[in-house]
C-alpha cells in the first residue's frame, strides 16, 4: 500500500490532518513571508509603522492614566507600566483582527487548492508576532531612558508570550471560522478590539480592580474572565518585578480561559473547515 | 494489471440552492430573524423551506483509474466536472460516497492561484510553488527551469502587477508545470495564452504523462483531450454517461442526443453570445448526412445560426483540426470574402471543403464568428462537430512499410473550399489561380 493513501469520505475524522499540517509547514512560512513582504510595500516609513502604532498608544494611555491618577507601583515609571501592557495588547488585537479576516481575504486559495486551512489564520498570528518583536525595541528604549533594571523574573517572559500566542490563536481561529459563514463578525471585530482596550489593564494596573474596596466581587470575577488580563498581568510581573504582585486566582482563571479558547477554537475550526470552500 | 490509483465509489455531492437570497454567505441577522419568524408564525414554518432546492452536482458516480492512465473528463457546462475535480483535490467534501487515492496529488484548478500582484516574479514562484505543495528545496532546484520555460528572466524582480497578461499566465503555468506529483489533476487551464504557448503547455503535459504519472484532465478542447488522454469519461447532469476509449467518447460528446450522426445540436455556450450556433450538419458530395467520410470526399458543413440582432459583414471561420493540431481552415481573413450581413434570427451558411485529401483518423470542426472589425467575438470559438475519415491507407496508395509512420506527420494545407452564404452569394477559393 502506498504511504500516501488518502481516503475521502463525508464526515470522517481526517487522521492525517496533523501530519498534513506538518507537511505543509513550508506554506505556513511562505504565507507569513508574503504578508510581511506585502504589508509595507508602497509605504514611506515602512516597517516603522509597527513601532509607531504602539508608541502612540503608549503615550495616549500614559497620559490618560496620569490624568485620572491611576495607581503606579513604587519604583516603576508610568510609561513603563503602560508599555508592558500595550505591547502584548497590540499583539493580541492585531492578530485577532487579522486572523479573523484571513480566511475571507484568502478565499481564492481556499476554493482552488487543498491544504490544512489552519495554516491561514495561524500564519497571520506569526506575522503579528514579528511585529511584536520589532516593537519590543520601544520597551528596551524606555527602560534605558528611565534607568530601569529588571530582575531575574524577566526570564519567565517567554512563558507569558506563549500565553499571549495561545490566546490570540484560540480566539482568532474561532472568529475566523465564524466569519466565513456569518459576515456580521467583520463588523463586530473592530468593536471587540476597541472595547477590549478599555476593559484590559492597559492604562491602569489589575491591582486597582482586585484591591478595590467597594467593587462587588462578581464584577472582579467577570474582570478576571478576560484572558488578556492574565497575559498583561504576567508581562508586568516578570518585567517590572519588585513591588508588582500577581493576584493568583484571577491569573489562573485567565489562563484557564485562554486554554479553553484554544481548544474550542481548534475544535470549531476543524468542524467548520470542510464546508469553507462551499460557503465562502 | 496495474494498481488502481484512484477508486471512486458512489460519489455524490449535493448543493442547497437558495432562491430567495442571492448572497452566498449567511448573515447572522437573517438567521436570527428567520428563527424569530418561525417561532412567531409556527403555522407557516414550511414557507422557509420552499425557498431552498436540492441540486445534485454529482449523483452516484463510480469509476476506477489505474496508475499511469491519462483520463480526460468531458461534458457540458454544469455536468459536474469541476465539482468532481474539487472533491478529488480535497477542496470540498462529498455528500455521499468514498474515494481512495494512492499517491501524492497535485491539482491545478486555476493558473496562478495565490499570485500576489505586489510581489516580484521571483517571490511569486516561491509562493505559488509552496501553495501547490512543493517544498522550498524542490522549488530552488527547479527555479531555473521554471524561469526558462516562462521566458521572463528579465522581469524576475518586477512586481507581477506590471506584467503583461501573457507573461503572467506563462509564469503561472511554468510553476505548475514543474510539479512532480504521482497524480496530477488539471482543470481547463490551457484556455489561456496564445496558440504557441498552449502547444508548449500541452507538450509539457504530455511529458508529465509520459513519465508514467496519472493525469486527470478536464477540457472543452477535444483536440487536446484526444492527443493527451488514453481514456475519457463523459459526464452529463452529474452522472457518467459513458466511459472508455478517448476517441469513441469524444465522438459521443459531439453527437449528443442526436441519433442521426452527422447532425450536431449546439445551442448557447455562454450568456454573452450575440450569435448562437444552433445546429451543424455534415454532408458529403451526394448531399447525404454523414459522419464517416472517405479520402477525397467533399465535406459540406452547414451552419444554422441564430443572430440576436442584425450584423453587417461579420467575419467567420471554420477550421478542421486533428488530434495533432490544426489541419486547414476556411476563413474570411484569408479569402477576404464575407457575407453582407446576418439577418436578425435564423441564418444558414454552408462551407464545403472540396476533395479533402485527409489521412484516416478523427477530425473536429471548429467555428468562430467575429463582428465587422474583428475586435470581439460574437460567438465563442469552439469545437462543434466531429467526423472520421475511414479510408484505409492502402486504398489511397500508401502501401510502403513506412506508410503508417509517415501518415502520422501533420500537414496544414489550405484545402480548396466554397462558401454558400445566407445572402445567396457564394465564393470559391480557387487554387488554380495561384498556378503560374
Amino acid at each position: 500500500m502506498n504511504k500516501h493513501r488518502i481516503i475521502i469520505e463525508p464526515d470522517t475524522e481526517d487522521s492525517n490532518y496533523w501530519r498534513d499540517l506538518w507537511n505543509f509547514r513550508g506554506l505556513f512560512y511562505f504565507l507569513a513571508w508574503r504578508d510581511i513582504l506585502v504589508r509595507y510595500k508602497q509605504t514611506v516609513i515602512g516597517v516603522l509603522w509597527s513601532v509607531a502604532k504602539p508608541l502612540l498608544t503608549i503615550f495616549v494611555m500614559g497620559f490618560l492614566g496620569w490624568l485620572f491618577h491611576s495607581e503606579v507601583p513604587t519604583g516603576v515609571p508610568r510609561l513603563l507600566l503602560v508599555c508592558t501592557a500595550t505591547l502584548p495588547w497590540q499583539f493580541f488585537s492585531s492578530s485577532f483582527s487579522e486572523a479573523s479576516n484571513s480566511l475571507v481575504s484568502n478565499s481564492n486559495l481556499l476554493t482552488k487548492v487543498y491544504f490544512p486551512r489552519l495554516i491561514v489564520p495561524a500564519s497571520t498570528v506569526i506575522v503579528c508576532l514579528i511585529d511584536f518583536f520589532i516593537s519590543f525595541a520601544i520597551l528596551v528604549v524606555i527602560m534605558i531612558f528611565t534607568r530601569f533594571m529588571p530582575d531575574w523574573k524577566i526570564l519567565m517572559l517567554p512563558l507569558f508570550l506563549l500565553l499571549a500566542i495561545v490566546t490570540a490563536m484560540g480566539t482568532g481561529l474561532f472568529i475566523s471560522a465564524l466569519n466565513v459563514k456569518y459576515r456580521d463578525f467583520r463588523y463586530l471585530i473592530p468593536f471587540i478590539v476597541q472595547f477590549g482596550l478599555y476593559v484590559s489593564p492597559v492604562a491602569f494596573s489589575s491591582n486597582m480592580i482586585y484591591n478595590h474596596p467597594t467593587l462587588p466581587a462578581y464584577l472582579k470575577f467577570i474582570y478576571s474572565l478576560n484572558p488578556m488580563v492574565g497575559v498583561i498581568d504576567g508581562f508586568r510581573w516578570c518585567i517590572l518585578g519588585g513591588s508588582t504582585t500577581l493576584y493568583l486566582p484571577g491569573f489562573l482563571m485567565s489562563i484557564g480561559i485562554s486554554v479553553l479558547f484554544l481548544f474550542v477554537g481548534v475544535w470549531y475550526f476543524r468542524r467548520m473547515e470542510k464546508t469553507f470552500a462551499d460557503v465562502i | 494489471m496495474s494498481q488502481p490509483a484512484i477508486t471512486v465509489e458512489h460519489l455524490s455531492k449535493r448543493y442547497i440552492l437558495k432562491h430567495q437570497n442571492a448572497e452566498k454567505y449567511t448573515a447572522l441577522r437573517d438567521v436570527i430573524t428567520n428563527k424569530v419568524k418561525s417561532v412567531v408564525s409556527k403555522s407557516s414554518s414550511n414557507s422557509s423551506h420552499q425557498s431552498t432546492e436540492e441540486f445534485w452536482a454529482l449523483n452516484d458516480v463510480s469509476f476506477e483509474i489505474n496508475a499511469g492512465e491519462r483520463v480526460g473528463i468531458i461534458g457540458r457546462n454544469g455536468a459536474g466536472k469541476s465539482t468532481l475535480l474539487k472533491i478529488l483535490s480535497r477542496i470540498v467534501t462529498p455528500t455521499k460516497g468514498r474515494i481512495t487515492i494512492d499517491g501524492r496529488v497535485a491539482s491545478l484548478l486555476e493558473v496562478g492561484t495565490g499570485f500576489h500582484p505586489e510581489l516580484s516574479g521571483r517571490e511569486n514562484i516561491f509562493l505559488n510553488g509552496s501553495i501547490l505543495g512543493m517544498t522550498k528545496r524542490e522549488i530552488e532546484s527547479k527555479f531555473d527551469e521554471i524561469v526558462d520555460f516562462a521566458e521572463v528572466e528579465k522581469f524576475l524582480d518586477t512586481p507581477v502587477k506590471r506584467y503583461s497578461s501573457g507573461m503572467y499566465v506563462r509564469l503561472a503555468f511554468a510553476v505548475a508545470a514543474h510539479l512532480e506529483p504521482e497524480i496530477l489533476i488539471v482543470d481547463e487551464v490551457l484556455a489561456v495564452g496564445d496558440a504557441a504557448f498552449q502547444n508548449k503547455c500541452l507538450g509539457k503535459m504530455k511529458d508529465v504523462a509520459g513519465d508514467g504519472r496519472t493525469v486527470i484532465f478536464v477540457s472543452h478542447n477535444m483536440g487536446a483531450i484526444n492527443s493527451l488522454c488514453n481514456k475519457a469519461i463523459l459526464l452529463n447532469a452529474g452522472k457518467i454517461q459513458s466511459m472508455g476509449d478517448t476517441e469513441i467518447i469524444t465522438g459521443n460528446y459531439f453527437s449528443g442526443n442526436v441519433s442521426n450522426s452527422g447532425e450536431f445540436i449546439i445551442g448557447k455556450n455562454s450568456s454573452d453570445e450575440k450569435v448562437i450556433v444552433e445546429k451543424i450538419v455534415l454532408r458529403d458530395q451526394r448531399g447525404m448526412v454523414q459522419q464517416n467520410f472517405q479520402f477525397g470526399d467533399n465535406l459540406e458543413v452547414e451552419v444554422e445560426l441564430n443572430s440576436l440582432q442584425e450584423y453587417e459583414s461579420p467575419y467567420m471561420f471554420i477550421a478542421i483540426k486533428s488530434a495533432k493540431g490544426p489541419v486547414t481552415n476556411a476563413s474570411g481573413l484569408i479569402d477576404g470574402y464575407r457575407t453582407s450581413k446576418f439577418e436578425k434570427g435564423k441564418n444558414t451558411i454552408k462551407c464545403t471543403f472540396l476533395n479533402m485529401p485527409l489521412l484516416p483518423g478523427q477530425y473536429t470542426v471548429l467555428i468562430g464568428i467575429r463582428e465587422k472589425e474583428g475586435l470581439y467575438a460574437l460567438t465563442d470559438s469552439k469545437d462543434v462537430a466531429v467526423f472520421n475519415i475511414t479510408s484505409v491507407l492502402s486504398e489511397i496508395g500508401l502501401n510502403g512499410t513506412l506508410a503508417d509512420s509517415v501518415a502520422h506527420d501533420t500537414i496544414s494545407p489550405i484545402i480548396p473550399y466554397r462558401w454558400d452564404f445566407n445572402d445567396g452569394k457564394s465564393y470559391e477559393f480557387d487554387i488554380t489561380k495561384y498556378q503560374r
